[in-house]
This record gives structure tokens, C-alpha cells and sequence, in this order.
């Protein structure tokens, strides 16, 4: 189990309309990212379905059950927080068995629950601590130890990897995407770094506003993006978005080239430009640029000796240039 | 750049904070030492600091005279039982208004606080009527319920202070895991403030012990605390300074070595929230 549906679900804080009506079907087993910049109100959207704020109108059902009414712990769902949320006075084992021991469950299954789960998140030698002897990577799976245990019908996380370094935020991104195929639970993961949705996610949901700007694959949202949001968006280096001449060339007001997408020369092409920062990664260069259509960035695959000051022509592959309307929409 | 305190300074400061120190707690240490004395060099002039007689005669009249132990059992019923009662109705009062706050709650919050500021004076005749009305003059539960009143607006402020520095997420997951309002604030919000809320109890205690005002007023011989037991020795005896030092020493000995042992909490208590 574990579907999720939103029906023109809208939430106000005093006169401001954070999430107009908003429609939006999860289904069983699929793990879904909330992707968008900072206050889009992807976080708002997880609070409502979690039932930690309360919807100012519209529906929610979680599996074809009205669930807009329930109270956070009614609904079946456990989430986890961007700061953990660990209860700071209790050992790693009652954090985990929190939840069993509030659903009024006895000791010997709670125990055995416990130390399966901590198995699972490779934390059985250290249920015996707090949470403040941990480390950030260890307390993160301590909330996830905490929500598996419930077996809920979807998992909930706000941002569970922002307050980790690197490293460490790759290796717990590749934990969650195991967790889900083992679990094949539905899952619901906020972020607004769009390598972690694209990473992690069967579906994308691109928030801005509070409003849907597309929902798909990561492939679907990289290949045709719906409009110039979602293409500015997904995609790392971002979409080059270019106005004027070149967009009006090809019957449009802005077209889109991915970085990727970009051929390189120093002696012709289509347009040209002046380098103005090489970033030699190995794998790859990005060229960032100076065109007479503004700053465009350009990936390389492998080492390409130019630098500061260089002219470079560059050449869209017109199998994959994106055409966007005035309106700011695809045009097909 | 970090600002560099000289020695010399330093040593002053130290002085300055000493001088200060005694000066505030001189008239307790004149009290202590009177009450060795006998009544004449309790009155000698110049005053006699160290050179005097030392006598524990002035304890075994006051000890003779009036059931100690009587006043000091009625004081820690007051002085806890108000305490107790006060953080029973203060932890849910705090909590909403730490984590569920309306647009109303910083009012309501000066609000009590005002309350502070009414001379105790002013509802005095009320209140006596109503104590005679109910029943209440010179009981424990009288005494209990006013003090309690009387210093809820603090442990409100200060316990809302403490839930204030509490993210509300961790109370959030407590709801997400299926905890109830009450398991929530059992479980998860009261342990996590336990230094909060103990600093809170002892100030409380401190104040109630302290409070001479209601106490005086509302009570005549079986529901008296300590501070009708050192009242006792003022007025109707004359100016007997010796006996009224071991009298009021007595008193104050219970709340002082508390408090000398809880200074810690204490500090933290009073400053919690000043800095982050």
C-alpha cells in the first residue's frame, strides 16, 4: 500500500497563498522527489501530506482513504527531518522503538523490530548510545532506523542529506535508493538539489511557487522540459537559454542548448565566443563563455587546452535544441 | 581582536566583585553573627565584629519558646506544594504558547507579567473575604493555591523561555511516531527540559519560602510558615536583636544552604536565553 493522492489541495498562511489548487497522484512503490529553489513550497507540500499543517482546502487520500482530516500519526506515514529529529535524551534503541512503544506494542516484538532494523542501517553496536556520540551520517540513519520500524505505508524525508558533507551525502543518497528497492515502499523526498532528484527519483515533481511546473522521469524533464523553468532547472551545468537573434532564427522567443550539447571548435561553427573561465575537471571542461547573446556555458568531454581570453565557435546539435514560446512554454 | 585584560586590571576586578559580593550578603552575615551574641553585645556600640562572647543561648530560648519544626514543616508545604502545583498548570500553559502560539500570545504573556506589577496590598480585603467565604484562612491549601498564583506569571516565563530554545521538530516527530499530546509532553518535551524546569522549581521554592506578605496576612498559628516565625520575635517582644538573629538564622538556613548548593542551576536558569 502506500498511494497517495492530492485533490485541488491548497494551503494559506493568513492572506498568502503559498500552494494554489494543486492536483497530484503518487502511486504505490514509487519513490518521488519534490524538486524546486528555496521557499517554492515543496517543504509545505510534504507538511500537508504528513498532516503536520493543516490543508486550507481540497483533499487528501492515502490509499482511496480521505485522509485530509487525520491527525499525523493517523495517516500511516513516517517521515524523516532534515535535523534528524532524534530525541536527544533517549539511547539510539528507544529512539528507534519511540514509535513501537507509542503504538502500544510489547517489549519482545519491539526488541526484535529494534534490532532488526539496526541491522539493516548497520547500527547495532551502537544502540546503547545517545544520539548527541554520533556522527551526522550515523544519526541520519538512526531517523531512518526510527521511520522503518513503523512499517508505514509511504516514507516522508524534508531534506535528509543537507546537513552532511559530500561524501558523505553521495553514500547516503546511494543508502536511501537501496533502502527503496528493498522496502519497494513508497517514498516522498524533498530537495532542492537537482542532482539528488534526478539521482534518486522514479518521478520528479518540479515545484515553483507552490505551483507544478512538470512532473516526469528524470529523463523526461531532461529531455523536454515543459518550459524554460523546468529546463533552467534540471540539468547540471544549466540549460543555455538564448533570446533574440538565434531563438528567432528557429521560430522561437527563447531557445534552450544543454551545455552538453554544445560542439566545439576553435576555428568555425555557428556562433562564437570568448572564453572567459576553463574549469578543468579531467573527465570534462566547462568553458564559461562571453557570446553576443550573453554568457553560455559549455561542457567538454575530456581535456580541451584553451583558457581566459580564447576564442572558441560553437555548434548546437539540433536533434537536441529546445524551442520555447513567448509564453515561456515548449513548443513541440 | 580579542580585548587583553592586564593583570593589574584583572586583580581589581576581582576586588571590586568581592567588595560588591559582601556588601550584599553583609546584612545576612550580621544577622548570623548577632545571633551568637548575647542581647547586650547584640546591642554594643561600637559594634563588637569578632571580639564577643559567643553564646548558642539565643537557640536554646528560640528552640524553648516556639515549635521550630512546626514553622519549617509548614514552610516546605507551602513553598513546595505551591511549586508543584504551579509547574503542574505551567508546563502545558508554556508549551502552547511555545509551540502553538496564537497572534495573542506575547499580550498574554505581558499580560501576567502585569499581574507583578499590583501592589499585593490592593487586593488584600478581597482576598480576605474570600478566604473567610471558603474556608481557607490559615491553612495549608490557602496558603498553597495564593503562593501558587502568586509566582505562576514567573515559572510560566521562564519555562516558556526554556521550550522556546526546543526545536519543534523533535516535537513534530514525537506526533509523526504516533505520540499523543500527553505522551508528547510527557516523553519527549519534560525530559528534554529537565534543567529548565529544575532551575525553575528552585527558584519557585526560593520565592515561596521567601513570600512574608500573604503569608503574615493569611495565617494566625497552625498554617504558619517561617516568616511568621521570625515576625513572632519582632513586634510583641520588644527589640530583643539577639534572639531575633537566631530566630530569623533559623529560617533562613534551609533556603540558604539549598541555594548555596544549587547555584549552579540556578545561574543557568536566571541567564538561560540571555545568550545563544
Amino acid at each position: 500500500m502506500g498511494q497517495i493522492e492530492l485533490q485541488k489541495v491548497t494551503k494559506k498562511f493568513g492572506e498568502t497563498e503559498v500552494i494554489p489548487p494543486l492536483d497530484l497522484k503518487i502511486g504505490e512503490g514509487e519513490f518521488v522527489v519534490f524538486v524546486g529553489p528555496s521557499g517554492c513550497g515543496k517543504s509545505t507540500l510534504l507538511r500537508l501530506i504528513a498532516g503536520l499543517e493543516d490543508i486550507s482546502s481540497g483533499t487528501i487520500l492515502i490509499d482511496g482513504q480521505d485522509a485530509t482530516n487525520l491527525g499525523p500519526a493517523k495517516r500511516g506515514l513516517a517521515m524523516v527531518f532534515q535535523s534528524y529529529a532524534l530525541y536527544p535524551h533517549m539511547s539510539v534503541r528507544k529512539n528507534i522503538a519511540f514509535p513501537l512503544k507509542m503504538a502500544g506494542m510489547d517489549q519482545a516484538a519491539i526488541d526484535a523490530k529494534v534490532e532488526g532494523a539496526a541491522k539493516v542501517l548497520n547500527l547495532a553496536s551502537y544502540l546503547d548510545r545517545r544520539p548527541g556520540q554520533l556522527s551526522g551520517g550515523q544519526r541520519q540513519r538512526v531517523a531512518i532506523g526510527r521511520a522503518i520500524v513503523r512499517e508505514p505505508a509511504a516514507f516522508l524525508f524534508d531534506e535528509p542529506l543537507s546537513n552532511l558533507d559530500a561524501a558523505l551525502r553521495v553514500n547516503m543518497r546511494l543508502e536511501i535508493t537501496e533502502l527503496h528497492q528493498t522496502l519497494k515502499t513508497t517514498m516522498i523526498y524533498v530537495t532542492h538539489d537537482q542532482v539528488e532528484a534526478m539521482t534518486m527519483a522514479d518521478k520528479i515533481v518540479v515545484l515553483q511557487a507552490g505551483r507544478i511546473e512538470q512532473v516526469g522521469t528524470p529523463l523526461e524533464l531532461y529531455r523536454a522540459p515543459r518550459n524554460t523553468f523546468v529546463a533552467g532547472f534540471i540539468g547540471s551545468p544549466k540549460m543555455n537559454l538564448l533570446t533574440g537573434a538565434p531563438a528567432q532564427e528557429k521560430g522561437a522567443a527563447t531557445i534552450g542548448i544543454r551545455p552538453e550539447h554544445l560542439a566545439v571548435s576553435k576555428d568555425s561553427g555557428d556562433w562564437q565566443g570568448k572564453v572567459l573561465v576553463a574549469e578543468h575537471l579531467g573527465s570534462d571542461t566547462f568553458l564559461h563563455v562571453a557570446t553576443d547573446y550573453g554568457q553560455m556555458t559549455v561542457r567538454v568531454s575530456g581535456e580541451m587546452s584553451v583558457g581566459h581570453g580564447d576564442s572558441i565557435w560553437m555548434t548546437p546539435d539540433q536533434a537536441h535544441l529546445h524551442r520555447f514560446g513567448a509564453d515561456g512554454l515548449r513548443i513541440a | 581582536m580579542a580585548r587583553s585584560i592586564t593583570a593589574k586590571r584583572k586583580s581589581i576586578n576581582t576586588a571590586f566583585a568581592w567588595a560588591i559580593g559582601l556588601l550584599i550578603f553583609f546584612p545576612i552575615l550580621w544577622t548570623i553573627l548577632t545571633s551568637f551574641k548575647t542581647e547586650a553585645d547584640a546591642i554594643a556600640f561600637p559594634p563588637k565584629f569578632l571580639f564577643f562572647d559567643w553564646t548558642l543561648e539565643n537557640y536554646a530560648v528560640v528552640q524553648e519558646r516556639s515549635d521550630y519544626m512546626r514553622y519549617l514543616w509548614n514552610s516546605i508545604i507551602i513553598a513546595g506544594g505551591s511549586t508543584l502545583l504551579g509547574i503542574i498548570i505551567a508546563i502545558p500553559a508554556a508549551w502552547s504558547m511555545a509551540f502553538v502560539p496564537s497572534r495573542r500570545t506575547k499580550d498574554i504573556l505581558m499580560w501576567m507579567l502585569s499581574t507583578k506589577m499590583l501592589p499585593a496590598v490592593g487586593v488584600l480585603y478581597p482576598m480576605y473575604l474570600i478566604f473567610i467565604k471558603l474556608g481557607w484562612l490559615d491553612s495549608h491549601i490557602g496558603l498553597v493555591i495564593v503562593l501558587m498564583l502568586i509566582n505562576l506569571p514567573i515559572i510560566i516565563w521562564m519555562l516558556y523561555t526554556y521550550f522556546k530554545e526546543i526545536p519543534g521538530e523533535i516535537l513534530e516527530a514525537a506526533r509523526m511516531d504516533g505520540a499523543s499530546l500527553k505522551s508528547e509532553i510527557l516523553y519527549v518535551l519534560t525530559p528534554m527540559a529537565v534543567p529548565g524546569i529544575a532551575s525553575t522549581v528552585l527558584l519557585n521554592v526560593i520565592l515561596a519560602w521567601n513570600e512574608a506578605f500573604w503569608t503574615l496576612n493569611l495565617t494566625a498559628a497552625k498554617a504558619a510558615p517561617l516568616t511568621a516565625f521570625i515576625a513572632s520575635y519582632s513586634s510583641p517582644e520588644g527589640l530583643f536583636y539577639a534572639k531575633l538573629s537566631a530566630a530569623s538564622t533559623m529560617a533562613i538556613a534551609p533556603i540558604l544552604i539549598m541555594g548555596w548548593f544549587s547555584q549552579k542551576q540556578l545561574v543557568r536558569g536566571l541567564t538561560f536565553g540571555a545568550v545563544k
